[in-house]
């Protein structure tokens, strides 16, 4: 049967059970838009591009599915380039459609021409441009199929105008022919009787597992190898909800902001697991310094995640559910020990904690949403400060619970990507915390959360400064306070309700919980404007370039 | 260390990007690439020289393969493989100089291939240490200008052969 381009993307889209699309159209992709007039898929209209990218990214960690959007060429296009960037920072499956020119006109800098292959080709894990309509099928089963397997990442599809328009025989390939692009899945089974070797010699293991957990869906396996062996299990901000946070052999979150038990664990253990993490420079610190004595298992279904920082002992390459299940076989039952005991002694040693007194903090905010929700809800975050405490005082015992922007550390994140969360969950319950400075960075997106009846609520942990920078001008630019505050800042209770979503002003402590639990009753989008003690700051810290032991510990 | 890094790519508009964009992304250097068509029409095939340690190489090596149209990736390094380069010198030769810089191109059964007043241009084949030789030779003449095309290089016999 005879199709338009533009029929083939939307017919393929169908194909890949596509539920959603975000984004905003204009002149290059209007034959896509003519074609979903009477076309059955649910479009979401964003208010910018960027906001379009950061729904697909926030409906992909929350379901697991790849998430769509889609924007016009030139400008359309490089409002994606922050979205993008940061699924792809956080190994996202996205996948973006975008505009182009006439294929004629390519080149010519056209009007609303830009080169966004180019432009994207850095941060996607592949990219299209599309020069034949014929090709048009086959492409985009890959680019599903790329996103969404070994280590996820975004793909861009770039769609001239005029191969939207012509016509093709299409039909939707039931398979895909790539000799170049073969994951490895299973492990190497003599890695794993390494591994398992290893595990049964060692007596001050830890697991430090990172958001490849999340996205291999190995939650339960990990928490099974580390039951069944009794070894501490510390993740990454984006391995939050990997492992349930409720567990005695938790220890959070480690790295510049995680606690400081899971620092001192690291540090002197003799073997780490590490399972879909990459040794970040946020988590080892300096690196020279990093885990003296420990012999290194990576587990890692990207070959060159593995030695890319830290020299690793047994490399296993694969997806972390597999192996995790495989392992399991070869290890054999352990006993807490003495390791245990140490882990437990700095865990009543250094507590994370607040000033806890008459002021509303906004670590108490975040613990009051924990119990409001009974930890059940999804939280995103934004970037800073506010993304740091919802990391330390909200509990997280589910995969695909907690999104934020690790990588990249986009401000602005939050919002969208909660949106988006909600689409794909709409019986979740979904708070973005987010920072004053933060949540001005996609404000417009209230829009879309009202006209679509999407009922994120979102509470601004309000300090009127840029809140962790300021805290690094503070200790390490003798507060000389840069352009980092934000005072004068709008009224969010009147911005809220400009877009007619319900806005809410908190200003004491005891009217926190009220507040929340007045949100969780309306049926809408709610804007909680928390304003918190000004200047707190996240604690504990440890400085850029310290071993991570080094630890500044505030008040505690 | 100078390693030869043989890459067979899907022959497809946009691969040279990804490929060399890699490079400039990840702050690895390039210090030559020559690339052409194989006996396939869809592969082409990369001889990319770098400059590496042990472990940027193996970043280098890692990261290629991750490349969605990247193929095959081997370092041809330490193996035992052929490698050419052609190069154009064009050397500053009026004519009191001719006849000892063709004695001199001879002896490395180098051709000249084109003359003219004021200059001579030369080309040479071969591997890195013949190319080395004959422009250290010609510097005393004296370069107006060299052409290179980067290696290409080839293993002996294949692993399954």
């Amino acid at each position: 049967m005879k199709k338009t381009g533009a029929e083939v993307i939307l017919e393929s889209l169908r194909k890949e059970k596509v539920e959603v699309v975000f984004g905003i159209l204009g002149g290059a992709v209007l034959p896509v838009f003519d074609a979903m007039y009477d076309f059955p898929i649910k479009f979401i209209l964003t208010r910018h591009e960027q906001g379009a990218a950061h729904m697909a990214d926030g409906y992909a960690r929350a379901t697991g599915k790849a998430g769509v959007c889609m924007a016009t060429s030139g400008p359309g296009g490089t409002n994606l380039v922050t979205g993008i960037a940061t699924a792809h920072m956080d190994s996202i499956p996205i996948v973006a459609i975008t505009g182009q020119v006439f294929t004629t006109m390519i080149g010519n800098d056209a009007f609303q021409e830009a080169d966004i292959t180019g432009i994207t080709r850095p941060i996607t894990k592949h990219n299209y441009l599309v020069k034949k309509v014929d090709d048009l099928a086959d492409i985009i089963k890959e680019a599903f199929y790329i996103a969404s397997t070994g280590r996820p990442g975004p793909v861009l599809i770039d769609v001239p105008k005029d191969v939207q328009m012509a016509e093709t025989s299409y039909k939707y390939p039931s398979e895909i022919k790539l000799r170049s692009y073969k994951p490895t899945y299973t492990g190497h089974i003599r890695q794993i009787k390494k591994a398992a070797e290893a595990i049964a010699k060692a007596e001050r293991p830890i697991i430090y597992a990172g958001g490849g957990v999340i996205s291999s869906g190995a939650a339960d396996e990990l928490t099974r190898l580390a039951r069944k062996t009794n070894i501490p299990v510390t993740t990454t901000l984006l391995g939050l909800g990997g492992f349930p946070e409720t567990d005695k052999l938790s220890l959070g979150m480690l790295g510049m902001h995680g606690t400081q038990y899971a620092n001192h664990a690291i540090m002197e253990s003799d073997l780490i697991i590490a399972i879909g993490a990459r040794f970040d420079d946020r988590v080892t610190g300096k690196i020279d310094e990093f885990a003296p004595e420990a012999e290194i298992i990576h587990i890692d279904i990207d070959p060159s995640s593995i030695s890319k920082n830290v020299q690793v002992d047994i490399p296993i390459v694969g997806d972390a559910k597999l192996i995790l299940r495989e392992l399991m076989k070869y290890v054999d039952k352990k006993e807490p020990g003495p390791w245990h005991k140490r882990i437990n002694n700095w865990k009543k040693k250094y507590p994370l904690s607040y000033k806890k007194d008459g002021k509303l903090r906004p670590q108490f905010v975040i613990e009051q949403i924990y119990e409001v929700t009974n930890g059940e809800a999804i939280i995103t975050t934004e970037v800073g400060q506010n993304q740091m405490w919802a990391a330390q005082f909200y509990k997280y015992t589910e995969p695909r619970t907690f999104l934020s922007s690790g990588g990249l550390g986009t401000m602005g994140y939050g919002f969208p990507a909660g949106i988006g969360a909600q689409v794909g969950c709409p019986k979740k319950i979904v708070f973005d915390i987010a920072g004053d400075g933060s949540f001005q960075m996609n404000i417009q997106e209230l829009a879309t959360a009202v006209v679509n009846k999407i009922p994120v609520k979102v509470a601004i942990l309000n300090n009127q400064y840029l809140g962790m920078v300021r805290q690094w001008q503070e200790l390490f630019y003798k507060k000389r306070y840069s352009h980092t505050s934000l005072a004068g800042g709008p009224d969010f209770v009147k911005v809220a309700q400009a877009y007619g979503a319900c806005g809410i002003c908190v200003k004491k402590k005891d009217e926190v919980r009220p507040a929340l639990k007045k949100a969780l009753s309306v049926d809408g989008p709610v804007v909680m404007d928390f304003r918190v003690v000004e200047e707190e700051n996240v604690y504990p810290m440890v400085p850029a370039g310290a071993a991570v032991n080094q630890m500044i510990s505030g008040m505690a | 260390m100078k390693h030869t890094i043989s890459v067979l790519v899907e022959n497809k508009a946009g691969v040279l990007s990804h490929v060399a964009g890699l490079f400039s992304s990840r702050g690895f250097s390039i210090d030559s690439l020559a690339v052409g068509e194989t006996s396939d029409p869809t592969v082409s095939r990369m001889t990319i020289v770098v400059d590496a340690d042990e472990r940027i190489l193996e970043q280098i090596m890692k990261q290629l393969r991750k490349l969605i149209d990247v193929i095959k990736v081997q370092d041809l390094t330490g193996g035992d493989f052929i490698d050419r380069e052609l190069v154009l010198i064009k050397v500053d030769a009026g004519p009191k100089k001719r006849s000892e810089i063709m004695q001199a191109v001879d002896t490395f059964r180098a051709r000249i291939v084109d003359v003219n007043p004021k200059s001579i241009t030369v080309e040479v084949t071969g591997d890195r240490g013949k190319i080395n030789a004959v422009l250290e030779l010609l510097r005393g003449f004296g370069i107006k200008e060299i052409v290179r095309t980067g290696r290409i290089a080839m293993a002996r016999r294949n692993k399954n052969q």
